[in-house]
């Protein structure tokens, strides 16, 4: 009898990129959790508007391109991508925002450069920072945690922001922005920056009500969140340990050095780490392998230069969140990176890879 | 070195990169002990089993072989012979399905069994430590033995090494799933193992024997413990347990630390590695005078309902281990041969087990599931993280998807051990080996057309040169041969002669009066022409008569010669304008009047009726004539009447000058052809000249001769009726006395007013017009008076 003919190996882990993506999906969902505990529903609607939009587009690129529909539209990469833009987005933002963002990152950032495995930006952060750069008002009116808000922010209100810019009863996002006390709420990074340019110092701003008692109110739940989340994907191998350990490592060295240098100018370490996309960044962000770089040395090196370009912008930049920003000009590296930091392969020699580096 | 041992002593290893953790699945068939099976109907055995090269035969078709006869043999280092497994006959040596990735058909020796498992006589040997290591390694050889974990490189061939050897690994690792054939082997025959590895130990004399095996086999490692106790220089290295440690490259590394550079062999570190179904074999071969004719293989998967580790006879065919293991197969049943990460997929089960098979793998459907459809690769670098070849996997098959050949070598490919990790891993299910094999196997074939190229090249170059060289050894013998030709020439023979007739006809103007002066023999000849004319074309007759006579010289003159070569060219120069602007009817005319001259010719010089003959050929002349309109054609008809009948008297003498003569008659056609005034001109100058031979001839007799001329002249003058008819005979006249004078005068210096003459002849012939007239008047009162 003929028998059916196959190339080594044989066997195979069970293990394929659909389940993979599935797995980091899930791993998001404790920083979800926190961000809807703190901040309500706008970035669930965020979220959901953005899987939509990405997998209109996904299945319109894909049938332009003639390419396999279900399998590749259910990869789940399209799904992870939106889902970490709707994570990332303000959370009453307009809705327009993130169908626009989420189609942008799908169309022209994934599949222009090829699809999957081809683009050389991440796709969510590359959305991110379109919509940050072509609407800046939108994009950096945060809303507080709930528990500073003067007002009572239902699903249905979130909705209403959402898509009016009002609120059921009327309120604008100015409105809901201001507290209690009259002025107007940011962000806990935003609030140390602009503090710092009045001439308050560290200790003065961590005073502030969206601090808080700690980091920033939410916002370190929110972090802590997604690290839970993060280490979960590293114990399941989801993901390399090397990248995130290598940013927050670095991170942490920066912030220690400058604060210690000069405390009053300088906010801590664990601010850095549990405020903004920080946690996010780390684990679901730099993670990404398909713009990454792929040896472990080449993982250092991106993870540490990804902390020092948020550490940078967090202090001197313009905007006073820098982790998209920085895994973009990461991703730019990442291939120089990885051009330099070929493993020696088995019996060759240091020297002759190094030269063979250079000659390629 | 010394740190070495301490390590592996405290049970420290090295470790090599990556590796992974497939599942075991050893559980189907380790419990389980070596199954002897029946005798199968038929064997199938590959003359070649191992790289290298094919044995010649020993049998043939027919022969009835005893179990553990040597079937072929050779003095080739790299074959090693085959044995017939069990007492047979030969049925059938034809080309067969054999064990290997791409169902490949190689000669194969059909044995059918006769049940008897008779042997040959074998010779035990009681103390294989008396023996010299080059009887043991014969033996090794002789019995077959090449390794039975990889590749099958010939046995002795790496135990015959004559670098200083510091370690001999015995490879019993067995890190590929399902398979438990080594496993089983160690449990029941870890003895024999230990006294194959001490023959191997003698030959080699390694500083340490180390066994290399993975901590899932307790069993094993107990039994060799047991046979290794009183052994101080055997190690049994207990190692991880990570797929590929087997792997040469990596055992080695796991053991000793050290990396075998890319491109060499284990031997240049001091370091040899044999299996342990080899050590075996071997002591099977030296002890026992068993050659290898039987392995441990391990038939397991889920597919078979008794799955179990088998003695099979090289030769069996699988699917007769799968019928004695009970398969039950399903659709798209794949059997591997070999493990599941490194085996190959069999096109059937007519493939018989060698020397190499240690496993044959039979899955179920859920065990190992069809192809998976291969997706993007997402860079996640899990394929480079288990390379334990360091390579970067993911980056080599973007290369071999696009055909980038420079960047796979970059990437070090083919340092690549195949070993699956990988595209095991991959979570894009991508088939990375498979890209690897298909970059490999096109580089391969891409270097072997480059050496083709290479050698088109070369062998182009070559051809290149060797035109070259016969080109010019072309030019160099045609340059001898014209040379020759000359000497020839110059040799006067009678073909020369022939040869030379056109160059002496176009010189022949210039030539004779110095020719004649020194010829007396065609006086005759010449008399007779003289005194015959009646018109002035017959003149054109003696013109040729005048260069027949030439001929004459130049055969009996080789002096003249010298010269004749002088002016070789200058004739060339004259022929070919003539024949080049002759045009249609010209050349027509002319083709009819040398027909008619050969025609005539031929007669001459069959027999001696010469007057007939020149009758004949005039006719034809005349009727040539008739055919064509043109003054010239009349010309050319009175000038060949006039030849043959001039022919007539002078052939008869001589063969050469007929044949001379067509050609001067041809170049004098040509000339009469040209065109009418150069032919009248040329008529004249003929006249002229045979005036003046005819003076010349008549050595002593001037004055008579002379006077004939005048007559000749006069005769002329009154029967023509053109004007250039008197030019012409006054020309001739003029030409003739001058002539006479010359001739008289000097015959060396005659050559050089001729030239002039020639080269000068219209200008003088115009000139000469005037005077030849009045000179001609002259004459005519004087020869009326
Ligand atoms: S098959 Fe080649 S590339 Fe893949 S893991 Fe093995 S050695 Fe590395
Ligand atoms: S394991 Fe597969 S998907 Fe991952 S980098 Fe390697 S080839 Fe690409």
């Amino acid at each position: 009898m003929a028998f059916w003919i196959a190339s080594s190996p044989h066997n195979h882990i069970q293990n394929k990129t659909s389940a993979l993506m599935r797995l980091v999906i899930y791993a998001t969902l404790p920083g979800i959790f926190a961000q809807w505990y703190f901040f309500g529903w706008g970035n669930l609607v965020h979220i959901s508007l953005a899987i939509i939009s990405a997998l209109v587009a996904e299945f319109f690129i894909l049938s332009l391109r003639e390419k396999k529909i279900p399998e590749q539209i259910f990869d789940g990469s399209a799904i992870l991508t939106a889902i970490l833009l709707g994570i990332s987005l303000p959370a009453l933002a307009p809705w327009w925002i993130s169908i626009l963002g989420a189609a942008f990152a799908i169309i022209i950032v994934k599949q222009l450069y090829g699809g999957l495995g081809h683009n050389p930006f991440n796709p969510a952060m590359a959305g991110y920072v379109m919509l940050l750069i072509s609407f800046p008002v939108q994009m950096t009116s945060w809303q507080p945690p709930l528990q500073l808000l003067a007002i009572d922010l239902t699903f249905f209100d979130t909705l209403s922001v959402i898509f009016t810019s009002f609120t059921t009863d009327g309120y604008s996002m100015e409105q809901i922005k201001t507290h209690i006390d009259g002025y107007t709420m940011a962000t806990p990074l935003d609030t140390v920056k602009t503090n710092l340019t009045l001439g308050l110092t560290i200790a003065e701003s961590m005073d502030s009500t969206v601090i808080g008692e700690n980091f920033g109110i939410g916002w370190e739940w929110i972090n802590a969140g997604f690290l839970a989340g993060g280490l979960f994907l590293i114990f399941k191998k989801a993901i390399d340990w090397v990248t995130p350990f290598s940013f927050l490592f670095s991170l942490f060295v920066f912030s220690f050095i400058a604060f210690t240098f000069s405390p009053d100018s300088n906010a801590s370490t664990m601010f850095h780490w549990f405020n903004g996309a920080c946690m996010l960044g780390a684990f679901f962000i730099l993670t990404d392998p398909v713009s990454g770089a792929t040896s472990t040395k080449g993982r250092m090196i991106f993870g540490a230069l990804a902390a020092l370009l948020v550490f940078l912008i967090r202090k001197y930049g313009g905007y006073p969140e820098a982790m998209a920003f920085a895994v973009l000009l990461c991703n730019m590296s990442a291939p120089l990176i990885d051009q330099y930091t070929r493993p020696r392969t088995y019996g060759h020699k240091k020297e002759q890879n190094a030269e063979d580096n250079t000659n390629a | 070195m010394e740190s070495i041992i301490n390590r592996i002593d405290k049970n420290q290893f090295w470790k090599f990169h990556g590796g992974i953790h497939p599942p075991e699945q050893k559980f189907i068939t380790e419990n389980k002990p070596i199954r002897t099976l029946p005798l199968p109907k038929e064997l199938i055995l590959p003359l070649q089993q191992h790289i290298g090269q094919a044995g010649d035969l020993l049998v043939s078709v027919g022969d009835t072989v005893l179990k553990g006869q040597p079937l072929t043999s050779s003095a080739h280092p790299m074959a090693v012979p085959i044995h017939a497994p069990t007492s047979g006959k030969i049925t059938a040596i034809k080309d067969s399905t054999i064990a290997h990735p791409s169902a490949l058909k190689e000669p194969c020796l059909f044995i059918e069994p006769d049940g008897n498992d008779t042997w040959v006589k074998r010779n035990i040997c009681n103390d294989y430590t008396k023996q010299s290591d080059s009887d043991l390694l014969q033996k090794i050889s002789d019995a077959g033995i090449s390794g039975m974990g990889g590749a099958g490189f010939p046995t002795y061939v790496k135990a015959n090494t004559s670098a200083k050897i510091e370690f001999l690994i015995i490879n019993a690792a067995e890190c590929e799933p399902y398979i438990t054939a080594d496993d089983l082997l160690m449990k029941e025959h870890s003895p024999t193992i230990v006294d194959g590895i001490n023959i191997l130990h003698q030959i080699i004399k390694p500083e340490n024997v180390l066994i290399g095996i993975e901590d899932n086999k307790p069993a094993a490692i107990k039994a060799l413990q047991n046979a290794t106790k009183n052994l101080d220089h055997i190690r049994v290295c207990i190692i991880p347990t990570k797929y590929p440690s087997g792997g040469e490259k990596q055992l080695i590394q796991i053991l000793t630390g050290k990396e075998i550079p890319s491109g060499a062999i284990p031997s240049s570190q001091g370091i040899v590695m044999q299996n342990t179904a080899t050590c075996f074999a071997i002591a099977d071969a030296v002890i026992n005078d068993i050659p290898l004719i039987r392995r441990v293989t391990t038939v397991t998967g889920l597919g078979l309902n008794k799955p179990q580790n088998v003695w099979a006879l090289l030769g069996t065919p699988v699917n007769f281990l799968l019928e004695q293991c009970e398969l039950h197969p399903h659709d798209k049943q794949r059997i591997i041969m070999g493990g599941p990460m490194m085996g190959f997929t069999l096109p059937s089960g007519n493939v018989p087990v060698v020397k190499i098979t240690n496993c044959v793998l039979a899955p179920s459907a859920k065990e190992i599931s069809d192809e998976s459809t291969e997706v993007e690769c997402i860079r996640c670098g899990q394929c480079a993280d288990v390379c334990p070849a360091q390579l970067l996997p993911q980056e080599l098959q973007w290369s071999a998807k696009a055909k980038d050949h420079q960047q796979l070598e970059t990437l070090n490919l083919f340092d690549c051990i195949e070993c699956g990790a990988c595209a095991y891993v991959c979570p894009s299910h991508i088939p990375l080996v498979h890209y690897y094999r298909i970059g490999k196997a096109e580089i391969r074939e891409h270097k072997q057309q480059e050496i083709k190229a290479d050698k088109a090249k070369i062998r182009f170059e070559a051809r290149k040169l060797r035109l070259e060289r016969d080109k010019k050894a072309r030019e160099e013998k045609q340059r001898k041969a014209a040379e020759a030709r000359k000497a020839k020439m110059n040799s006067g023979t009678v073909e020369a002669n022939n040869e030379m007739s056109a160059v002496a006809a176009a010189l022949a103007r210039v030539k004779a009066k110095k020719a004649q002066t020194s010829d007396t023999t065609s006086q005759d000849s010449t008399t007779e022409a003289a005194a015959k004319p009646k018109n002035p074309q017959i003149a054109a007759a003696i013109a040729r008569a005048k260069a027949k006579k030439l001929a004459n010289q130049v055969t009996d003159n080789s002096d003249i010669t010298a010269e004749v070569d002088k002016t070789v060219e200058a004739k060339v120069e004259n022929e070919t304008p003539t024949e080049n602007t002759a045009d249609d009817k010209k050349s027509k005319v002319a083709a009819a009047i040398a027909k008619a001259k050969a025609k005539k010719l031929a007669k001459e010089q069959a027999d001696e009726k010469t007057d007939v003959q020149n009758e004949i050929t005039e006719e034809t002349a005349v009727n040539d004539v008739s055919e064509a309109d043109s003054k010239k054609a009349k010309i050319a008809a009175t000038i060949a009447k006039a030849k043959a009948k001039k022919l007539a008297k002078e052939q008869v003498d001589e063969k050469t000058d007929d044949q001379n003569e067509i050609k001067e008659e041809t170049t004098v056609n040509d000339v009469s052809e040209a065109d009418s005034k150069k032919a009248k001109i040329a008529a004249t100058i003929a006249k002229a000249k045979a005036k003046k031979l005819a003076k010349e001839q008549v050595d002593e007799k001037t004055d008579d001769q002379n006077e004939i001329i005048e007559e000749t002249s006069v005769n002329d003058v009154s029967e023509a009726d053109s004007k250039k008819a008197k030019i012409a005979a006054t020309i001739a006249k003029a030409k003739a006395k001058k002539l006479a004078k010359e001739q008289e005068a000097e015959k060396s210096d005659n050559s050089q007013p001729d030239v002039e003459d020639t080269k000068a002849a219209e200008k003088k012939k115009r000139i000469a017009e005037a005077v030849a007239k009045a000179k001609a008047k002259k004459q005519q009162r004087l020869e009326l008076n």
